[in-house]
């Protein structure tokens, strides 16, 4: 089994605080984590590959910094990290982004499974897993918590709103995991210290990915964000203090009022 | 200069961390009351490589360094001075000496296991009349063959009753003193003639267990003298040496976490209708607590530092002696404060903070009490200038 693992890294959102004055994010001494998702996916590669041997394949696409993300995906046990790092893919949105780990897991040659996270808590789209499965043109299934291999066909359990759906489709696919698939392992203590010390990160540029320059980064991105902003505060609800019949009269008449009823 | 960590202890903390408040802490009161041991939370540690973390990979540990140890022990003793006093006895002392003194052939046989996790090891030198007093040991070891014969006891052994391996000091010369006349000693609890005696009902770390040993014609290989023969006191001040840096290290996360219950409760408590965080008296003692456990913090790294680039001459010792007192004292000061904000909640049982100051007594006598470091570090400061002391 030959399995790439996607993974971003993502601010630590607990770690978030407002600003008491301003209201806005302090986003200074923010430590940057996998996002968690993304280490249910690695778990679930981990798992798999002591069951059934191969190897296991981290990338991640973003700044050098990332190259931390990748050095602890290390330390959790993967065989390989690539980092795809070049000014050229900066800016990307979710199709941008799905083009260039495309591009790169295809530079791999043959692969039998690709993992995500279901979704990033930076940017909670859940866009990149299946937009890529699109571009590599293989089947995918998506809010996975529970998922098994044999004889080449992946049969997985969908997390769905209102249920569960049991999917079943052939190698090559793609899945994005839940964080109710698994629990993630710890990092090892032996394994931080020799994924910086001993081990390597590979660092991809666009030369290495072969892209053409018009499909990735800003340039690439169908979609921009014209204007960030933080949603007006949402006005405090009102108890009606009344016996219940009378309680209940008030606010059928507020509800007509407003055209509810 | 420079005061930042690396990005492989960076990482090892956030790691720690995280396994110190899933893994260890949930347990920290149950195996208080309980007086037990956690040796489900062990086993995890083990797992994730945290009992050999100090050591070089070829002997099995993690190769983090004193500096990732001293990590390990602040992380832990923020949510647990018990599992941190359980881990610091094997990894700190009782391997350690044999990570330091021992030949290679016992670092493949014993510290390979230990640093693993697969076995635990213990740090024997206490005995009934040798406390302080260290060189007035009376365990005796007596060749016979290819075999020393032990005789004797150790009290109040970290792990005493639960260890593996033990590392143990006994009087091979009793006319040459504690210069020439102690050796060190790896022990398997399984070696004939070795027992256990009573465990110790305690007032802190109460799930670490603190066990009585006896030796009754114990026989032990004479290939496991550890260090060279009749060097054993030597052996033991080294070891010991080390232990007072990570001991400082613990202290430092339990002051921590003082501070830091200390301040979410002065936030949330509201008294004259406000928080008791908006009296002058609260203040003081909340930037008291910040100012100290900034001066150990760079106390307890800048030592762990010179352990780790090899400067261990006099200056090392002394600066190991005065992170275990200042260590201690600190921990000792901010853990009475954060007792008084807490007000009657500090005093309940209800709260982790009760057994925070419970926990944090031990720290100012174990591993070589106050007054005995404030004795090796005058005597070192005198040394200097040419003045020895009695």
């Amino acid at each position: 089994m030959r399995i790439v693992v996607t993974i971003k890294q993502v601010p630590d959102t607990n770690e978030v605080r407002l600003d008491p004055r301003t209201g806005t994010l302090i986003r200074e001494g923010v430590p940057s984590i996998i996002n968690p998702e993304d280490k249910n996916a690695l778990e679930a590669a981990l798992t798999l590959r002591e069951q059934l041997g191969g190897e296991v394949i981290a990338i991640s696409m973003g700044p050098p910094q990332a190259d931390d993300a990748l050095r602890e995906a290390l330390a959790m046990g993967v065989d390989r990290a690539i980092l795809l790092t070049d000014r050229a893919f900066a800016g990307a949105d979710t199709w941008a982004t799905a083009t260039t780990l495309g591009m790169a897991i295809q530079r791999l040659g043959q692969f039998d499974l690709v993992l995500a996270g279901r979704q990033a808590i930076d940017g909670d789209t859940a866009q990149v897993g299946p937009q890529l499965a699109e571009y590599l043109n293989i089947p995918q299934i998506t809010y996975v918590r529970e998922f098994a291999i044999q004889d080449r066909q992946v049969k997985a359990t969908r997390t769905l709103e209102d249920g569960f759906e049991v999917l079943e489709t052939a190698l090559p696919a793609l899945l994005t995991i839940t964080k109710e698939a698994n629990k993630p392992r710890y990092p090892t203590a032996p394994g931080i210290i020799r994924a910086y010390r001993e081990q390597t990160v590979e660092q991809w540029g666009i030369q290495e990915v072969q892209g053409d320059p018009e499909k990735l980064g800003l340039k690439g991105s169908p979609t921009q964000v014209k204007r960030s902003f933080s949603p007006p505060p949402k006005e405090p609800g009102e108890i009606i203090q009344a016996a219940p019949a009378e309680a209940a009269r008030q606010l059928i008449s507020r509800m007509k009022q407003r055209n509810l009823l | 200069m420079d005061f930042t960590f690396s990005k492989e202890h960076q990482l090892l903390r956030r790691m720690i961390r995280e396994f110190a408040q899933q893994e260890v802490a949930p347990l920290a009161a149950e195996i208080d009351l309980e007086e037990r041991v956690p040796f489900e939370t062990l086993k995890k540690a083990a797992q994730v490589g945290l009992m050999g973390v100090p050591f070089p990979q070829k002997y099995g540990g993690a190769g983090a360094g004193e500096i990732g140890y001293c990590i390990l022990m602040e992380e832990l003793n923020k949510v647990c001075g018990a599992t941190a006093t359980i881990i610091g006895a094997h990894t700190g002392i009782g391997a350690m000496a044999i990570y330091l003194d021992g030949t290679e052939e016992q670092k493949q046989k014993y510290l390979v296991p230990l640093a693993r996790g697969e076995k635990l090891a213990a740090f024997a030198l206490t005995e009934a009349n040798a406390g302080s007093d260290a060189a007035a040991i009376q365990t005796r070891a007596v060749r016979d063959g290819n075999e020393f014969v032990l005789n004797g006891s150790k009290i109040w052994i970290t792990n005493g009753d639960i260890a593996d391996v033990l590392t143990v000091f006994a009087v091979t010369d009793p006319a040459l003193g504690a210069r020439g006349g102690v050796t060190a000693f790896i022990v398997e609890r399984d070696f004939p003639g070795f027992r256990v005696g009573t465990k110790e009902t305690k007032m802190g770390i109460r799930g670490s267990s603190t066990a009585e040993i006896f030796f009754e014609d114990c026989r032990v290989p004479a290939e496991n003298v550890l260090g060279q023969f009749g060097a054993g006191f030597l052996t033991a001040m080294k070891t010991l040496d080390v232990g007072r840096i990570s001991l400082g290290a613990g202290c430092l996360g339990g002051s921590q976490a003082a501070l830091d219950m200390a301040m979410d409760f002065a936030k949330s408590r509201y008294q004259f209708g406000e928080p008791i965080a908006q009296k002058q008296a609260i203040q003081w003692m909340i930037a008291d607590m910040a100012t100290e456990i900034e001066a150990l913090r760079s106390l307890v790294y800048r030592t762990a530092w010179m352990m780790d680039s090899g400067q261990t001459g006099r200056e090392f010792s002394t600066m190991a002696a005065m992170c275990k007192v200042y260590g201690s004292e600190v921990l000792d000061r901010c853990v009475d404060k954060c007792v008084q904000i807490h007000g009657g909640m500090g005093y309940m049982k209800d709260y982790p903070v009760e057994r925070m100051y419970r926990d944090a007594r031990i720290t100012r006598i174990f591993e070589g009490t106050n007054e005995i470091q404030r004795q090796v570090i005058a005597t070192n400061l005198f040394r200097k200038v040419g003045l020895r002391l009695r």
